[in-house]
């Protein structure tokens, strides 16, 4: 196998299974393709229907064949139904040799595992979390896995490297002709942003609904034009249980408050804490108390932001609410107050996972952020990011909108425990580049905080007598410690089962087959 | 008093030793690896490791090997580390004095102080121990608890009873029930015992602080009543969850005032004592030596809030 290296020192192969691989040379430094993909020309007469009764009815009018590319959506989450469901019949139909690209694969997709093992699943091009992702890891996939961030998915689904034949959008509400939303129903599940690219890309757009509404439907998310059939289905698509996060509450444990409280002072002494301000944060119970101490300080300084983005959660709701930010920008929802108020609120604008962060585009929505607060699985002495790797190199976790953010926002924060469990979340050289360096600026952990000396910040935050710094080795040195040194090396096998792209197509890294220990 | 072990080689405490901003006491479970390991990033003042009540009879001796380990081998940086000891009157003080001191610990905290003959023994115990570990003797410092109301009686011998001393602090549940009074949250029932125990303090040269409040979830009423015990004279106050050192130490912060004020007064002070003046005045008002330690711990309190 032929190598090169990319600009962040990792080798990358030339070319694996037959797909030709860039390496990453530096933001903005690939050059643009020239045009997007273009869907297929499809035509509705004035009179016919689309409404269809059953999944098969809308596998067989889809034209599904083997060898083809399906998507669909995450915004279910743990609650989803609707993949496990298709592939049954996909399955049952005897079509075989996918790709699945949908825009997330959640524990509760396990299912799926048993169709990777048949052949029935090829490929997959998303983030992966669960036991699809183990499975993978132990090369049960005949193909390969492609993982991508959210603007990336965008990107490759707009820009052709990603093709879906066809798309199925679990909507929690549909009318007949194909107007869908997700803030009404009994699976409400908020914006359905991330499906928005494969609307409008797709050759066949399939939406599943057991909220068939009349003709026309309000609040509309995805438009009938885009939609080709509309599947009406008595079993719940969702489990509205499963749909809202978990981690709506904000933590009660001391650390993370700690590293929560140290995010909103490094804000603060950047001095973009100022009218204005915006920020992201996500759903984690960092993240959410990240938002709650904002909000505080926002209130004591009588800041107004302009727009918060998310993940919405209730604890960003409650800034909205508050007057505290003018508006919040919604490609996914976390929790039930976040769905409620996107419907009931009109400060909210529900964006496309395109418009959220597209680098192929004409300007994102994370490129006018203020400052993000991420988290990490680890994170190395160059300020690599790894989000998608376990310490056993297993492939556990999606890289959501890290890449995306992290490069948009004038600010980027890793807010994370030195330790998990016995291990060292800051290491020598992490086992998978998710995120490159060159887009963090801070890293803030229990142990202390750490500026990247490339970060335009760097100067300014360093100057705060406020904050005591901690170099990257430094903290590095201190996690080494507590665990009695650095980790063993994972033992891998050659073959490569997972590629990571970087949000421009071009390839940060390559995970290989975990060996069993 | 006289202290056997003062005869020769006694490390005496410091101006420093008295004078530490400790407002934080940091109860942390001798039993509980993970926060033991955590101790030092929660931001307390100081940190108390407990062997008495925080651990069950049953786990005694795995905590007392689990806080000497920690002591020996983890990293505190600036947190001053105490550990809580069992009681004299328990089968384990023995053994927690023979496995603790020889790790180091800036203190003992040592609970149910009962009268000064009690404390001047326990404190040449751990002189025959530092002794046997060659450790200067005196080193380590003790800070009692008094328990009940012939401990409160005593404050004022107890506070002197020995060199070691650098703080006394009353146990407020156990006292309440000794008084027979009932806890509340003004703390009207221990409002002399506070008062008696700052006077005693002082009067030795020691610091005080409070006890604990036990509602974790009501971090405002903490807040208040660290206001008033701050009022009274206390340095500090013990705290058994992470969650309380932000109000308490929000409420040891001094205002913008009185910060403002403290500067004048010990700049007039420092440059009276260069020019020979004996008498100073800051705002019309002569200061005096007790003005100007109270405006230097106001200062002392004031870096520390923008540390911690």
């Amino acid at each position: 196998m032929e190598y090169v290296e990319n600009i962040i020192g990792r080798k990358i192969p030339k070319e694996v299974n037959g797909r030709k691989l860039r390496p990453f040379r530096g933001i903005g430094m690939e050059p643009i393709p020239d045009r997007k993909t273009a869907t297929k020309i499809r035509r509705r007469l004035p009179g016919e229907k689309k409404l269809l009764k059953s999944i098969e009815e809308a596998i067989i009018k889809s034209g599904l064949k083997d060898g083809m590319t399906i998507s669909f959506h995450h915004h279910f989450r743990g609650g989803d139904k609707l993949m496990n469901m298709i592939f049954k019949q996909i399955a049952e139909m005897g079509i075989k040799n996918l790709t699945l690209a949908p825009s997330s694969i959640h524990p509760v997709h396990a299912p799926l595992v048993k169709y990777i093992e048949e052949g029935i699943i090829t490929n997959i091009q998303c983030g992966v979390t669960g036991p699809v992702g183990d499975a993978i890891s132990r090369g049960k996939l005949k193909g390969l896995l492609i993982v991508r961030s959210h603007g990336g998915r965008a990107r490759a689904v707009e820009d052709g490297d990603c093709r879906i034949d066809v798309c199925f959008i679990g909507a929690p509400t549909a009318d007949e002709f194909g107007n869908l939303n997700g803030v009404e129903g009994k699976q409400a599940c908020g914006p359905l942003g991330y499906m928005v690219p494969d609307a409008q890309y797709a050759d066949m757009v399939i939406a599943v609904t057991n909220n068939l509404v009349p003709f026309p439907c309000s609040n509309i998310s995805i438009n009938q034009n885009h939609v080709d059939y509309v599947v009406h289905i008595k079993n719940p698509i969702g489990d509205p249980a499963g749909i809202v996060s978990g981690t709506t509450r904000i933590t009660r444990d001391p650390i993370r408050i700690k590293i929560a409280r140290n995010c909103v002072k490094v804000i603060e002494a950047s001095g973009l804490l100022k009218k204005g301000f915006s920020f992201q944060s996500g759903a984690g119970g960092i993240s959410l108390a990240v938002t709650q101490f904002l909000g505080e300080r926002m209130r004591e300084k009588e800041i107004q932001g302009s727009f918060g983005m998310g993940g919405s959660t209730s604890a960003l709701v409650q800034l909205l609410e508050e007057g505290l930010f003018k508006r919040i920008l919604d490609v996914q929802a976390f929790d039930r107050e976040a769905i409620r108020s996107l419907k009931d609120n009109s400060s909210h604008i529900e964006i496309g996972a395109s418009q959220y962060a597209n680098i192929h585009s004409s300007g994102a929505a994370v490129n006018v952020l203020d400052t993000v607060v991420l988290g990490a699985t680890e994170v190395d002495i160059d300020f690599n990011v790894n989000v998608v790797t376990e310490s056993d190199g297993r492939i556990l976790h999606g890289i959501g909108g890290h890449q995306d953010t992290s490069e948009g926002a004038k600010l980027s924060i890793i807010a994370i425990p030195l330790l998990r469990g016995r291990n060292p979340v800051i290491v020598d050289r992490v086992t998978t580049v998710t995120t490159p360096g060159m887009n963090i600026n801070v890293i803030v952990t229990d142990y202390g905080i750490a500026l990247n000396p490339k970060s335009p910040y760097y100067r300014r935050l360093k100057r705060k007598k406020t904050i005591q710094y901690k170099t990257i080795k430094e903290l590095r040195d201190i996690a080494y410690k507590l665990v009695g040194g650095p980790p063993d090396p994972i033992p891998f096998k050659d073959r490569i089962v997972a590629i990571i792209e970087h949000r421009d197509g071009t390839v940060l890294d390559v995970v290989r087959q975990a060996k069993d220990k | 008093m006289a202290n056997k072990k003062t005869d020769f080689n006694f490390i005496k405490k410091t101006v420093e030793d008295v004078t530490k901003i400790r407002r934080t006491r940091l109860y942390i479970p001798g039993n509980n690896p993970a926060m033991i390991r955590n101790s030092p990033l929660f931001g307390a003042d100081q940190i108390i490791f407990d062997l008495e009540d925080g651990v069950a009879v049953n786990q005694k001796d795995a905590a007392r090997i689990l806080v000497r380990n920690a002591l020996k081998e983890l990293d505190f940086g600036d947190t001053e580390v105490t550990v809580r000891i069992n009681s004299v009157d328990t089968e384990f003080f023995e053994k927690d004095i023979n496995e603790i001191i020889p790790a180091k610990p800036y203190a003992i905290v040592f609970p149910k102080a009962e009268d000064e003959k009690q404390l001047l023994d326990v404190c040449n115990q751990m002189g025959v121990v530092e002794e046997e570990n060659n450790i200067p003797i005196g080193s380590i410092k003790v800070t009692p608890i008094i328990e009940s109301a012939w401990g409160i009686l005593r404050a004022e011998n107890i506070a002197i009873a020995c060199d070691r001393l650098v703080g006394i602090s009353p146990g407020g549940e156990d006292l309440t029930a000794d008084l027979g009074a009932i806890r509340t949250l003004e703390g009207e029932e221990l409002l002399y015992i506070r008062s008696k125990l700052v006077l005693a303090a002082r009067a030795a040269g020691i610091q005080v602080f409070d006890t604990v409040y036990t509602n974790i979830r009501d971090t405002e009423g903490l807040y208040n009543q660290t206001k008033r015990i701050v009022r009274m004279g206390f340095d500090g106050k013990a705290c058994i969850h992470p969650c309380q050192i932000e109000p308490i130490h929000r409420a040891f912060m001094p205002s913008e005032r009185e910060i403002e004020r403290a500067e004048r007064i010990v700049e007039a002070y420092t440059m009276a004592q260069k020019e020979g003046v004996g008498v100073i005045c800051v705002d019309n008002r002569m200061i005096d030596v007790p003005v100007v330690k109270q405006s230097e711990r106001i200062l002392k309190r004031a870096e520390a809030a923008k540390k911690r």
